[in-house]
């Protein structure tokens, strides 16, 4: 009996390997009920004016406002193949680093197409990424001048900021962990945006999120502090950080000078980079942003 | 013998049957329910191999594998927990404890963040079969270690057993910490995922590995029942029973290495039920290993297949980790009947063994 079992469960295994195939145009050349998972994807397609087709996002999808009311398949590395099955998509779009693999394998085999993102680490990178998005939608043309007004924006952008002199010590605090400060170091995405407002990313010695130590964070001595709002918030807010023993005998301590910007907006690379690097500009160099037009 | 025995003997054995069918239910509706709406007989006409692509692809690979590594997971987790609780004679052990948990993660959490490193060279067919083969490893090393260093002129001290345990615990957790410090930002998220559990992270080939290994474990350690029972009398005594004390170890310390680290591979840790499978069947089977073992697989099996209905169905199109469901169930329910055994009791078992308040602390 069990090994009957098995040898159907063998044989089923078999059949689903071989319809395992992923189409290589990806499916519906014109897909209507698209599924997201990856908040940048999400703001590149409302930005193209295709937010209707979207009927789910994933977690990390939190702007435009619309997507709340949108259901939610959960953290883009933690999919359930149930779930967005469920919701009977034509497309996932998914971001470099969705997943589990076993996840993409299966909704593959459930025939839903799936077009993964090519990954983006640089702002420099979000135009490719808007072409991408407008190839697998359909929306070539829209996107391509999407993708050039972007790249007209930032370059916009980091003219102005060159132009300005001082670059400021920043440091970005994630989170805390423990009684640590969690720091973003080099290779991180708030390193490439302090680095593109005319920042010095003074945690740039340690690679990755890390957590550092109060005495390090004192010969560090940043003149501003970064967060990301909802992590300030729930921290106990912006002033009340600044009151920590670590914190407060630093220039950004002495000085009140804490940066706080929404997430996705500051972190999520993606067509909204471009004024996130300006308005990080403006809070990082409060005099000199005027002269230089940002 | 005695008539009134009898009677009570089959009605146990009549409760259990019970319990049984409980599980075959839970087990159907593991495979008719889910975020996707499937008619009872689409899913049995699926099953037969008349579904549409969508329907075979939600039965045969998300639901079925997933059915099946539930009751592998469920029953060795139950089964191994029953063992060691009574081998150990405490009431607290469980596979956390002795350290295989924490060796699967240090296996798991390895090739999460090194695995990159450890990979070279290898043929990309095996890459699958990394993680999984490194937790395995992983808990049967710190087994092993465990069991060896606890082990002095060819006899085991338990109490030395747990110690050891709890100091592989420490190390294994110290290197994980390591670990995780080194790790990049992705890494961090996967391992940190990895270690709340999932059913449905598994394939049919690791579910079948991992189910096949359960299988053949399951009776090596159902046979030591009579000699459980016996060990219940203190080491001694049952040596003088004629029970090879240390052959009985050994073949449970390894048998429920085989079983948690298969498990605990294709699964990840998940918490909960090796502790409190074998508490629940102990409160309602009394405490014969003959009838325990059955019934705390049986009992271990429900609970997994509850938690895992409950995260695909609470907020669906997402899910949360098992582990969490686990727990959040079966705490509240062990108290439940904890409180109410106690009640129906009057307080009046004092030598029974009282599992709830070190099972919740557990929790």
């Amino acid at each position: 009996m069990k090994r009957r079992f098995v040898l159907l469960a063998i044989s089923a295994f078999g059949a689903m390997m071989g319809l395992a195939w992923v189409p290589p145009s990806l499916g519906e050349p014109n897909p209507q009920r698209i599924v997201v998972a990856g908040g940048d994807l999400t703001e590149i397609i409302f930005a193209l004016d295709a937010g209707q087709r979207v009927i789910g996002v994933d977690t990390t999808s939190t702007w435009p406002e619309r997507t709340k009311e949108l259901p939610q398949i959960g953290y883009l590395r933690r999919l359930s193949s149930e779930g967005v099955l469920s919701l009977d998509p034509d497309l996932l779009i998914a971001a470099d680093d969705a997943g589990p693999a076993i996840v993409l394998q299966q909704l593959r085999t459930a025939g839903v197409p799936i077009a993964q993102a090519p990954e983006t680490e640089r702002a420099g990178d979000v135009a490719s990424k808007i072409r991408f998005v407008g190839e697998v939608l359909g929306l070539e043309e829209e996107a391509a001048a999407l993708a050039r007004q972007y790249n007209k924006e930032l370059s916009a952008v980091m003219a102005k900021v060159a132009t300005l002199e001082q670059q400021p010590r920043v440091l970005f605090i994630l989170s805390i962990q423990g009684n640590a400060l969690l720091v973003g170091g080099e290779g991180t995405s708030a390193d490439e945006m302090i680095r593109l407002a005319g920042g010095r990313n003074v945690a740039a010695a340690v690679n990755g999120y890390k957590p550092m130590g109060r005495e390090a964070i004192l010969d560090l001595n940043p003149e501003v502090v970064l967060m990301m709002s909802h992590a300030a918030s729930r921290l106990g807010g912006a002033e009340r950080l600044l009151e920590r023993p670590d914190l407060a005998p630093t220039a950004a301590g002495m000085n009140g000078r804490i940066v706080t910007m929404d997430g996705m907006r500051l972190l999520g690379f993606g067509p909204r980079t471009p004024a996130a690097v300006a308005e990080l500009a403006r809070a990082l160099h409060p005099q000199a942003a005027a002269t230089a037009g940002l | 013998m005695d008539t009134s025995l009898q009677r009570r003997l089959l009605s146990r054995w009549l409760l259990l049957g019970s319990f049984v069918v409980a599980a075959c239910l839970l087990a159907l509706a593991g495979l008719a329910l889910g975020p996707v709406a499937m008619a009872p007989q689409r899913v049995v006409s699926t099953l037969l191999g008349d579904g549409n692509t969508v329907e075979t692809a939600i039965i045969w690979a998300i639901r079925l594998p997933r059915l099946v590594l539930a009751c592998a997971v469920g029953s060795a987790l139950a089964v191994s927990g029953t063992a060691l609780q009574g081998v150990l004679r405490n009431p607290l052990a469980d596979p956390g404890l002795i350290g295989v948990t924490a060796g699967a993660s240090l296996g798991a959490v390895t090739v999460i963040v090194l695995g990159e490193k450890l990979a070279e060279g290898l043929p990309t067919q095996f890459l699958p079969w990394l993680l999984p083969t490194a937790a395995f490893l992983g808990a049967g090393s710190v087994l092993a270690a465990v069991s060896g260093f606890s082990r002095r002129h060819g006899q085991t001290s338990v109490a030395t057993l747990i110690l050891v345990g709890v100091a592989m615990n420490a190390i294994a957790v110290a290197v994980i910490g390591m670990l995780v410090y080194v790790s990049t930002d992705d890494q961090l998220r996967d391992l940190t995922f990895w270690t709340m559990g999932a059913l449905g992270g598994a394939g049919w080939p690791l579910v079948l590995v991992a189910t096949g290994l359960t299988a053949l474990t399951l009776p090596l350690l159902m046979a030591q029942a009579r000699s459980l029972d016996l060990f219940q009398l203190g080491e001694r005594a049952a040596f003088h029973t004629g029970v090879g004390v240390e052959a009985v170890k050994r073949r449970i310390m390894l048998a429920t290495a085989v079983a948690l680290g298969a498990v605990t591979a294709a699964a990840g840790p998940i918490g909960f039920i090796g502790l409190v499978a074998p508490h629940l069947a102990r409160l309602v089977f009394g405490t014969r290993h003959g009838i325990l073992l059955p019934a705390a697989m049986v009992l271990g099996i429900c609970l997994t297949l509850v938690a895992d209905l409950t995260v695909r169905l609470v907020v669906p199109p997402a899910e949360p980790p098992l582990g969490l469901a686990t727990s959040l169930i079966g705490g509240p329910f062990f108290l439940w009947l904890l409180l109410r055994r106690r009640r129906d009791l009057h307080g009046g078992t004092g030598n029974s063994r009282r599992g709830g308040g070190e099972g919740m602390g557990r929790a």
